[in-house]
């Protein structure tokens, strides 16, 4: 009962170690901000085609589903304020983040397992560098920077999405009134948490993807299961903690 | 510093590693001296690359203390360990270069991201690395990318990688596994050739005998660019090659090659059997 325990917990240990250490290398010496720029690079940029095609039909199937529920009370007019409040509050950051999470939490994840099984982790030690100040700290500040951003544009995009369905394909609305109830409906609590909560994610998605790469065991088969299990991991952490913002900014 | 005689450079003092109770090192204690070479021959599994990794700091003793450059590394912490490491090559059994990273990038990396030569300009960087490269003889392989070379030409490049910031102890985690002897003895010349020109002290693991025999006779000359046997213009004295047999993460000898040949154990002698077979 014990050991069955003892696991879990020391690897809870082990991730909050990284995770200090990740964010202490922040402040220290050197600084890779080559490192910095390109994983901004793989892991903004790259995930911008396929966060905008999500955050378009996300948008465009929130208006659907609400022109029919919105119509029996005759309140289509409203299409434009839910369309815009969900997708700010939750749908952007949470789609946004799962998608990272399933393209970057196991790309850094197979990358950092291979580069474990195969000695370069211990090659980059022994060569004098800080694998976690090279590898984590990077990805860290990248994912960091980009998934608000990413998010941002999911949810600009999720508009267009919703305002492409109402007003050009069921012409319930105007544009006029379509872009004034949205942008009337989203307050400064609805932006802070927006934007609060691609920045949790992303430290959540780039520590774990991180975290179980660095402890990769077993060969090539090893590093299935850690990426496997990054993505798994960091999606359960995602839908926890955007439980828990979502309540502290429900209270406010 | 370095390069001053009998200064001890590695010293193992009642170290030993466990791994979920099994000891990969049992009480192993041994010195080694600036300007020595050392051969470390064992059986699989007999403790030698975790004699390395505890020697660079990389796993941790369970008791006893390694000591490097006279000062004991047990309780580091591993940000302190960095400094340390840059004074250390280490060569990896696999190579351990980074895949992702051109033969040219690999090289340089020690030099771009230890803090201690970070002041170098781009184009000193490339003149050393291309410096380096030639030693191996891979002057040519600058733009490739690891996958694209050979077993043999990948070990050449880790050689090149751990002599570029010419550190004054140079360890070998088994360069010539999984060789031809023609490329094995390739190897072994020019990690003779990397010790001599470059007065590094050496510490090689190995399996084949052979290996130990070449490092402990011959001598690399610079003037005709090819080994020599030692004793030939009298220099015999010039260096001191020591051997020491691992099993089952023990010491078991620890001597000259004259005193292993002699040894009647059977597991040592078997090392030692190796090159009359």
């Amino acid at each position: 009962m014990l050991d069955f325990l003892k696991s879990p917990i020391l690897a809870m240990q082990d991730f909050f170690a990284l995770a200090g250490r990740a964010f202490l290398n922040i402040l220290r010496r050197p600084h890779y901000a080559d490192d910095v720029f390109i994983q901004m690079d793989i892991i903004g940029v790259g995930s911008l085609p396929i966060v905008v095609l999500i955050g378009f039909f996300s948008g465009a199937v929130m208006a659907l589903q609400m022109s029919r529920a919105l119509s029996t009370y005759g309140a289509t007019g409203q299409i434009g304020t839910i369309t815009a409040i969900t997708l700010v509050r939750e749908l952007g950051p949470v789609l946004t983040a799962l998608l990272v999470a399933g393209r970057n939490a196991s790309g850094i994840a197979s990358e950092l397992g291979s580069m474990k099984v195969t000695e370069q982790i211990d090659a980059m030690r022994a060569l004098g560098t800080d694998p976690v100040q090279k590898l984590v700290t990077p990805r860290l500040i990248a994912t960091a920077v980009m998934l608000p951003l990413l998010t941002v544009i999911a949810d600009f995009v999720g508009l267009f999405g919703g305002y492409c369905v109402a007003c050009l394909l069921l012409n319930l609305l105007t544009p006029t009134q379509y872009w004034t109830t949205s942008y009337r409906a989203i307050e400064y609590n609805d932006l802070s948490q927006g934007l609060l909560k691609p920045f949790c994610f992303a430290i959540i998605i780039a520590l774990v993807g991180c975290f179980y790469g660095m402890r990769t065991t077993g060969g090539t088969q090893g590093v299935g299961r850690a990426t496997t299990q990054a993505v798994v991991v960091a999606s359960i952490w995602v839908f926890v903690v955007n439980f828990v913002i979502t309540r502290v900014y429900v209270n406010l | 510093m370095a390069g001053q005689s009998n200064e001890c450079i590695l010293r193992f003092d009642g170290v030993s590693v466990r791994f979920d109770e099994t000891p990969a090192l049992d009480g192993l204690s041994f010195s080694m001296r600036a300007g020595e070479t050392r051969v470390i021959l064992g059986a699989a599994g007999s403790g030698k690359t975790v004699l390395l990794k505890a020697a660079l700091g990389l796993i941790r003793p369970t008791e006893g203390t390694v000591s490097v450059f006279g000062d004991d590394i047990t309780r580091r912490t591993e940000r302190e360990m960095f400094g340390l490491r840059s004074r250390i090559g280490m060569l990896f059994q696999e190579g351990g270069l980074f895949d992702s990273l051109t033969i040219e990038e690999n090289v340089a990396y020690p030099l771009v991201n230890q803090q201690r030569a970070r002041r170098l300009s781009p184009e000193q960087i490339r003149e050393r690395v291309e410096e380096s490269l030639r030693f191996v003889e891979l002057e040519r392989t600058l733009d490739k990318f690891p996958s694209e070379l050979s077993g043999g030409m990948r070990r050449r490049v880790g050689i090149a990688r751990a002599a570029v910031t010419e550190p004054p102890l140079v360890l070998f985690d088994s360069p010539t596994a999984g060789l031809d002897p023609i490329t094995a003895n390739t190897i072994i010349a020019l990690i003779v050739k990397e010790r001599d020109v470059k007065n590094m002290t050496t510490a090689l693991v190995t399996h084949r005998y052979q290996d130990g025999t070449l490092l402990a006779n011959f001598r690399y000359n610079p003037e005709s660019g090819q080994l020599e046997p030692l004793g030939r213009n009298g220099n015999a004295a010039s260096r001191t090659t020591t051997f020491m047999v691992m099993r089952e993460g023990r010491l078991v000898f620890e001597g000259t090659q004259g005193q292993l040949e002699a040894s009647r154990d059977p597991y040592i002698s078997k090392f030692a059997r190796q090159s009359s077979e």
